[in-house]
């Protein structure tokens, strides 16, 4: 392991704050109040906020208060009714009804009815919402026997813990009534969303905040308790650390202040910070082999790298012990599919050397065998750290790694459509369901320029197989055996290695109560969410 | 009559240069990899590529680079300045909207500057080489040297953090409905950490060349007659010196306003203001290439508008510059 000097204080500097670092129990208690305005921090803005065409954590951050979806994960995970009451799916899978709640508003005083489903589901999901067009593929026809009833017509199989899982990302409805007859992408509601949420939406000053107010009518009775949720944009992150502490906000989630300031208010009575509350949204720091590399073909190569990194120095002495090395692409928080298993790899750097050789790849002149490419995907500041790490880690086995540093924009367009790198690492965000959006990180046949899927030109015709069997098998039990069987396949043959297993991280006062309280709460709907005085 | 005449000279003299400034700035963008589509793909976390060309034919990017910058410079010489990518509205709104945070932030700090920076460096050139010159001198150094980000921050969490005087960012209170004079005040009471923060930066620079402009005027004849006049000292140093030493003042102003819509972006950002840079900012991480080429238009026009007022400030100063036109 080499370390240069200003690692060397970084890393002592991380060790020092670690260990002062506690984790205070979060606790609720009280009865909650009616009243109050919530002031939560955005540090990006988003070009619409429709989570019916865009399916963003940043879009879900505001407008998942103002729109609902048809179903949501309750405290422990499991989808349950919001906008549809129940569901029933036929044993062949491909006829999905649900029953939609009676007497819902819009917030511009029209009913909620079946249309409206329909509408969104076929002239959005299917054709604007990123990922949802790959989910509702097979969608043919959403029907609509009376105003509470919507049956989805599947031309093949659809596992409805699949459908019903994704839908709570995937299935926010808008109104069909603002939209249809317009274009879609263009609409005005877009970026002044109406919906039959718990809040209204009030006003969107760009670069500055957006308002909403509490929804009278509001079909949960007595709900919302809070008056107002006002998200201020504050990017630059040391400052978006001050505005929490100064009062001025309440809330900072998905990391958006920075890995240091994070560990610091651990310890400050005043904030909570935890993972809690984000469970569903777990991701991976990645690295993605480019396989048209002849060196990187090799699959001894591919994981004689992944054995000449060590994972768990990175993660306690750069992000603050914020992760666990990933034991593959399901992490282990999603309970429905994840099997125990240790990390594949280990750092071996022996092992790495020998493997190396025996691929037929000696030390050239100055102890290089070759040197690769690397491109970091900007996701978050621990990106470039791992680049940097990733670096300085192969060089001791003699592969030399030249970094390339890209915007994000650049660097998807450098990975993704023109397939100008050897290693590539970001992250690969989990969401909910592998069928979603990680098994495209290796199925074979991915269009080009689809950004966070399999670009390698990695192809391998039994791990085609289960993926496809897999996205159609209607037992969940057996669903998840094969998904155990997939993980161990790609463990072994490695296209993209999963470094490590992660959740966002959540920085809230302790005033704020009724918070937290189900696996996707910075993207829930907050109606019982309250303020203490 | 001759002032308007002489702007529209102006003005025409600077068209070509605005072209040419326009042009490159596109064709530059196009060799940075990934367009908006990209940076849009990037913020939500992908899509698959059909989308992805729905999308790029929504803004416009499904034609070549050279038809686009056709198409850009077509409605511009009908003054449109296009859509903007981010904000999904035209892009003048957008500026429209951000320009006064910017001019507001910029006038307030470039004032201070100016006004701190000619007293400061009178005071250091009457005392020079004693120790108010040497502390003024040093100062100033430091704050020429400390990166601007750095202040901002070092200011919040004194006035903000620890203390609790000001708030730590935004333009003003969100949501207080405040209208008239207490919106007034509280703007101005947000706007007094960034607007200090910006001035120290240039401060130095403004201090640095009175002083050195002072020393050099107190030197020359016609102080000395006027002390021979038996004038006071403060009547050569205000009357006869200070006028004839603002002109490389004048002339710093003149560059410096057009450095400093730029020179924002950090504090802009540091403080949560709404202003061109961070506007600016965005647009190229977004690849957001009209709100881009309309800042720089907007920010071009403000530099020539400004050097003009420059030059005619120059006359009032120095007649004698004025007699050669």
């Amino acid at each position: 392991m080499i370390i240069n000097r200003r690692e060397a204080i970084r890393i002592a500097g991380a060790l020092a704050l670690g260990s002062a670092a506690g984790s205070p129990a979060f606790a609720q208690s009280g009865t909650p109040k009616r009243g109050g305005t919530l002031t939560v921090q955005l540090s990006g803005e988003q070009r619409v906020l429709n989570p019916a065409i865009r399916a963003s954590t940043g879009v879900y951050i505001v407008t998942s208060k103002i729109m609902e979806p048809l179903v949501d994960l309750d405290a422990s995970g499991v989808p349950a009714a919001v906008l549809a009451t129940s569901w029933t799916s036929a044993p062949d899978g491909k006829t999905h009804t649900f029953k939609l709640r009676e007497g819902v508003t819009w917030h511009d005083g029209k009913p909620f009815t079946s249309a409206d489903v329909q509408y969104t589901a076929m002239e959005m999901w299917k054709k604007y919402l990123n990922y949802g067009t790959q989910l509702q593929q097979y969608l043919e026809a959403v029907e609509t026997p009376d105003a509470t009833t919507a049956v989805f017509k599947y031309s093949r199989p659809m596992p409805q813990n699949l459908l019903l899982r994704a839908l709570c990302d995937l299935g926010y409805i808008a109104p069909r009534h603002v939209f249809e007859g317009t274009n879609i992408l263009d609409n005005p509601a877009n970026t002044a969303p109406i919906g039959t949420g718990p809040f209204k939406f009030v006003q969107y000053e760009r670069g500055q905040f957006i308002i909403a107010d509490r929804n009278p009518n509001y079909w949960r009775k007595d709900f919302p308790y809070l008056d107002r949720i006002v998200w201020r944009f504050i990017i630059d992150k040391a400052a978006a650390a001050a505005a929490l502490e100064t009062g001025q906000t309440q809330l900072s989630t998905y990391n958006a202040l920075s890995l240091a300031d994070l560990d610091r208010l651990k310890t400050d009575a005043r904030f909570t910070v935890t993972s809690k509350g984000l469970e569903a949204n777990a991701f991976n720091n990645t690295l993605e082999f480019n396989t048209r590399r002849k060196e990187l073909s090799d699959v001894r190569v591919r994981q004689a790298i992944a054995q000449a990194i060590d994972v768990p120095f990175f993660i306690e002495n750069f992000i603050y012990g914020q992760g666990k090395p990933a034991t593959g692409p399901i992490p282990s928080v999603s309970t429905a599919f994840y099997t125990e298993a240790p990390p594949p790899y280990k750092l071996d750097v022996k092992k790495a050397n020998a493997l190396l050789d025996e691929a037929g790849y000696k030390r050239g002149a100055g102890g290089t065998r070759f040197t690769l490419k690397l491109v970091p995907i900007q996701n978050g500041e621990d990106v470039p750290l791992l680049a940097t790490f990733i670096q300085q880690s192969l060089s001791q086995v003699g592969i030399k790694v030249d970094i390339l540093n890209l915007d994000s924009a650049g660097a998807l367009a450098t990975v993704y459509r023109d397939w100008n790198f050897d290693l590539a690492t970001g992250w690969h965000q989990y969401r909910g369901d592998p069928a979603v959006s990680t098994t495209v990180w290796y199925r074979s046949g991915s269009p080009k320029g689809a950004p966070w899927t399999n670009q390698y030109g990695w192809k391998n015709d039994a791990v085609d197989k289960m993926i496809d069997d897999a996205a159609a098998e209607l037992d969940p039990v057996k669903r998840k055996a094969l998904y155990a069987e997939w993980v161990k396949a790609v463990n072994a043959d490695i296209p993209v290695w999963m470094m490590i297993e992660r959740t966002f991280q959540t920085a809230i006062s302790k005033k704020v109560q009724g918070a937290l309280n189900m696996p996707r709460w910075g993207s829930g709907d907050w109606h019982d969410t309250w303020i203490e005085s | 009559m001759t002032i308007l005449s002489l702007a529209l000279r102006r003005l025409a003299a600077s068209l070509p240069t605005l072209v040419i400034i326009l042009a490159g700035l596109f064709l530059l963008l196009q060799l940075a990899p990934g367009d908006t589509v990209d940076a849009l793909m990037a913020q939500m976390g992908g899509g698959d590529p059909a989308l992805a060309e729905e999308l790029r034919r929504f803004y416009g990017l499904d034609i070549s680079a050279l038809a686009q910058l056709g198409r850009y410079l077509l409605r511009l010489v009908q003054f449109d300045l296009g859509q903007s990518a981010i904000y999904g509205k035209p892009v003048a709104q957008v500026i429209a909207e951000r320009l006064p945070v910017t001019l507001l932030l910029m006038g307030s700090s470039l004032s201070l500057a100016f006004a701190a920076g000619t007293a400061l460096g009178i005071l250091a050139a009457r005392q020079l080489d004693r120790w108010p010159d040497t502390l003024i001198s040093t100062l100033g150094l430091i704050f020429y040297a400390t990166p601007s980000f750095w202040f901002g921050l070092m200011g919040i969490v004194l006035f903000s953090i620890t203390l609790g005087w000001l708030p730590s960012g935004g333009f003003e209170e969100v949501g207080a409905g405040l209208t008239g004079l207490d919106r007034a005040l509280d703007i101005a009471w947000h706007l007094v950490l960034p607007t200090v923060t910006l001035a120290l930066i240039f401060l130095a620079t403004y201090l640095r060349i009175m002083r050195a402009s002072m020393l050099e005027v107190m030197s020359l004849d016609f102080v000395r007659t006027a002390r021979a006049k038996g004038l006071a000292e403060t009547g050569v140093v205000v009357r006869h010196a200070l006028r004839n030493a603002m002109l490389p003042m004048v002339t710093l102003i003149g560059l410096q306003a057009g450095t400093m819509l730029g020179g924002s972006v950090v504090v802009e950002s540091v403080f949560a203001l709404p202003g061109l840079g961070r506007l600016a900012y965005e647009s190229v991480v977004q690849r957001d290439l009209n709100t881009l080429l309309g800042i720089v238009f907007v920010s071009a026009l403000l530099v020539i508008v400004i050097n003009f007022l420059v030059d005619l400030l120059y006359g009032q100063l120095d007649p004698r510059i004025g007699a050669g036109r």
